[in-house]
């Protein structure tokens, strides 16, 4: 084939790419979407996602137009960023509050709800302020919440403890003690699903708050590397430390899951005696052991005090709550706003997130507890929000996620005994 | 000459696919690869900033390692069991025929089933092997039950092009050999062994680009854990981009993937003289 013959070819084809690549643009527009409607994004749930559309159905009737998307946890948060500086942004979309929202908040993408809320005070005074503030970033409201509290809470085998003639810790010296009991029994003291990081967070985030108070992360948070240097940090690591190598977590919690088979599951097996881990470990306890909630075994206690600390033994940490934020650039905002200041704190919807086991993140809702499928665990979680001075949001969740991502690493090798508290605070510190 | 060749059109499809999913994205994350980008808003150029990063992240360093001890040794493990149990699967017994094909059923598997059936297998509570080693939580042997798991799904896909190439070494040849006296060592040593020598280097080649870019396995069976234990390059790169969203650091690490691989499939290519490739059977 001669030279020339070739470049033809060429040409076209490369004409044929182009517009393949500019077809594939055109196509890929909004499609059916009918006008007007709010594109609301949220997090797939098979339970609460029926009641999300309820409150959809709710604002239809009452004359707006909204419709539901849910996705996954990684790829909605993968989603998202791509979504939200585009034309194929929600309207509204769930988020935890916190860090998180901060780097939307900081593109610019996120609208301010302080004014809306200040005009629908009823719509602000139902919620619980500590839990509305999850969504507060300087001194503007980003986001309205959305779905039930998830604080942190130490739950544990009862059956175990009382073959062991044990209590549940109160104090931090009381869980050594505890650990010592349980490894003589040949019992894992504390289950741990080591290989997701996140659970071994849960520790870090209470010993901090129980030994230095919560002001020590919130530090950490807004100064970045002078927050870590706080000796407290170092303190409380050291803390931690002792409680690994005393053996509290096993040998294997490295190669454990939280999934099925995994922590939950020998903590209802009597395996291990203690598990710390948000609210939904009764729900997924209910659903993976239902024989264990249902005898009366599976107890809860809140995070023990540690002696000599200057935290609130009041205080929690975990989800605050989940919250719906409306987007900048949205042409619905003014629907995106009337839908957050009418929908969310409606007696329909909060009695139907009680009804799906959840605890609403609304003041006066001691009454409609009585009805949850659970109302004495529901019930204690609610007066445990009430009652604590300050809720602190996971760490990974309220530091930008390079940052969490970073941390997460070095507390896995933290948990390995690879990294000394010196060494984590100085890693992380260092970015 | 044009005669005989096919027209260059013929290349269209082949080359528009290469140009949009293989070209373009590339030339994308070379350019991401100079920016500051989490994802949100537009990519902001940072000059080298990425790269002199690159040279001092430790992490980096010691995932480009990992990388390194994962193929070398899935290399060593699959090539002497895929090329035994290939040649022995040549052979036209029926019972031969059998035993090869259950050989075969991990192929069968996706790579998503067969990282969840090993990590509930090597479960420390509820696995086969509770109380032995901590085959997935010891961060000294995490790397190796890894590549263990990623030689157990590919050793068949090997022995496969073992099994068709040894079926394709002329009989006249061992017969001469027989004939000769030779030993059924000396026979696979001297006959069946140079007689693959283009297979071994195909699939060698597969295996080493292969475990460069080995990724959902490990995601799935340890998601880089222990600790960073199993924490491969292409992990590191995923981790960096959509868990911590520094894509233009992640991009980085991706062009060096990139080149890595480019460069070991040429290495392999130059060494092994596969570009001479010629039949080394009889009457050509």
């Amino acid at each position: 084939m001669s030279r020339r013959s070739w470049v033809r070819p060429l040409i076209a084809m490369g004409l044929v790419a182009v517009t393949a690549v500019v077809s594939a643009c055109g196509t890929s527009g909004p499609g059916e979407t009918n006008a007007g409607a709010l594109k609301i994004w949220a997090l797939e749930d098979p339970v609460l996602n029926k009641i999300e559309n309820l409150s959809i159905d709710s604002f239809k009737a009452a004359g707006g137009n909204a419709s539901l998307e849910t996705f996954g946890n990684d790829p909605y948060k993968q989603r998202l960023r791509v979504a939200i500086g585009s034309p194929q942004a929600p309207d509204l979309f769930f988020n935890w509050g916190g860090g998180n929202l901060k780097e939307y908040v900081d593109a610019g993408k996120v609208a301010d709800l302080t004014a809306v809320l200040e005009e629908n005070k009823a719509a602000k005074d139902a919620f619980i302020p500590s839990v509305l503030n999850g969504a507060k970033l300087g001194d503007k409201y980003y986001g309205v919440p959305m779905r039930g509290m998830q604080p942190v809470l130490l739950f544990f085998n009862k059956k175990v403890f009382t073959e062991a003639g044990a209590q549940p810790p109160t104090t931090w010296d009381e869980l050594l003690t505890l650990v010592d009991t349980f490894k003589a029994k040949g019992i894992t003291p504390i289950a741990l699903a080591g290989t997701q990081a996140w659970t071994e967070l849960m520790w870090a985030e209470y010993v901090l708050d129980r030994w230095a108070g919560h002001e020590v992360f919130q530090n950490i948070r807004d100064k970045g590397p002078e927050g870590w240097k706080d000796p407290a940090v170092v303190e409380a690591m050291t803390k931690l430390k002792e409680l690994i190598d005393r053996g509290a977590f096993g040998s294997s919690f490295a190669s454990v899951g939280y999934d099925a088979g995994g922590a939950s599951t020998i903590l209802a097996q009597g395996k291990a005696a203690m598990h710390l881990m948000g609210t939904w470990e009764y729900t997924n306890q209910l659903d993976q052991s239902p024989d264990f909630v249902k005898n009366g075994d599976l107890g809860w206690v809140a995070f023990p005090s540690i002696p000599g600390g200057k935290g609130d033994p009041g205080n929690l940490v975990g989800n605050v709550s989940n919250f719906y934020s409306a987007t900048q650039d949205s042409k619905s905002l003014d629907a995106a706003k009337k839908f957050v200041t009418t929908e969310l704190h409606k007696d329909s919807y909060i009695e139907a997130l009680v009804a799906a086991g959840d605890v609403p993140p609304v003041v006066g809702a001691e009454e409609k507890l009585k009805k949850s499928p659970n109302p004495e665990y529901a019930s204690f979680i609610y007066e445990l929000v009430l009652d604590s001075k300050n809720f602190q949001l996971s760490w990974d969740q309220d530091l930008p996620a390079d940052d969490a991502t970073f941390m997460l690493t070095q507390l896995q090798e933290f948990f390995l005994g690879k990294v000394s508290p010196q060494q984590f605070v100085d890693a992380v510190a260092a970015r | 000459m044009s005669s005989q060749r096919p027209s260059a059109w013929y290349a269209v499809p082949a080359f528009t696919f290469f140009a949009l999913f293989a070209a373009l994205p590339m030339l994308l994350v070379i350019y991401l690869s100079f920016t500051a980008w989490d994802g949100l808003g537009t990519p902001a150029l940072n000059g080298g900033e990425n790269w002199s990063r690159l040279l001092d992240d430790a992490e980096a360093r010691a995932s480009v390692w990992r990388t390194l001890v994962l193929m070398v040794v899935s290399w060593l493990v699959q090539t002497p069991i895929a090329l035994l149990i290939g040649v022995w699967a040549a052979g036209k017994q029926r019972s031969r025929a059998v035993l090869s094909s259950i050989f075969f059923l991990p192929l069968l598997l996706s790579t998503a089933a067969i990282a969840l059936l090993w990590q509930a297998l090597l479960e420390p509570n509820f696995g086969a092997f509770v109380g032995g080693p901590l085959f997935l939580g010891d961060p000294d042997i995490a790397l190796y039950t890894v590549v263990l798991v990623i030689s157990w799904q590919f050793i068949p896909f090997h022995t496969l092009l073992y099994q068709g190439a040894a079926r394709a070494v002329p009989p006249s040849l061992y017969e001469a050999a027989t004939i000769d006296g030779a030993s059924r060592v000396s026979k696979f040593l001297h006959i069946t062994l140079p007689q693959l020598r283009y297979t071994v280097v195909t699939s060698s080649v597969l295996m080493l680009v292969g475990s460069l870019t080995t990724f959902d396995t490990v995601l799935i069976l340890t998601n880089g854990g222990p600790g960073t234990a199993t924490r491969i390059l292409p992990l590191h790169m995923y981790i960096t981009g959509f868990s911590g969203f520094e894509m233009g650091y992640a991009s980085a690490i991706a062009v060096v993937l990139v080149v890595l691989g480019t460069a070991l499939s040429l290495a392999v290519m130059r060494w092994s003289g596969f570009r001479q490739m010629s039949s080394q059977q009889e009457g050509s």
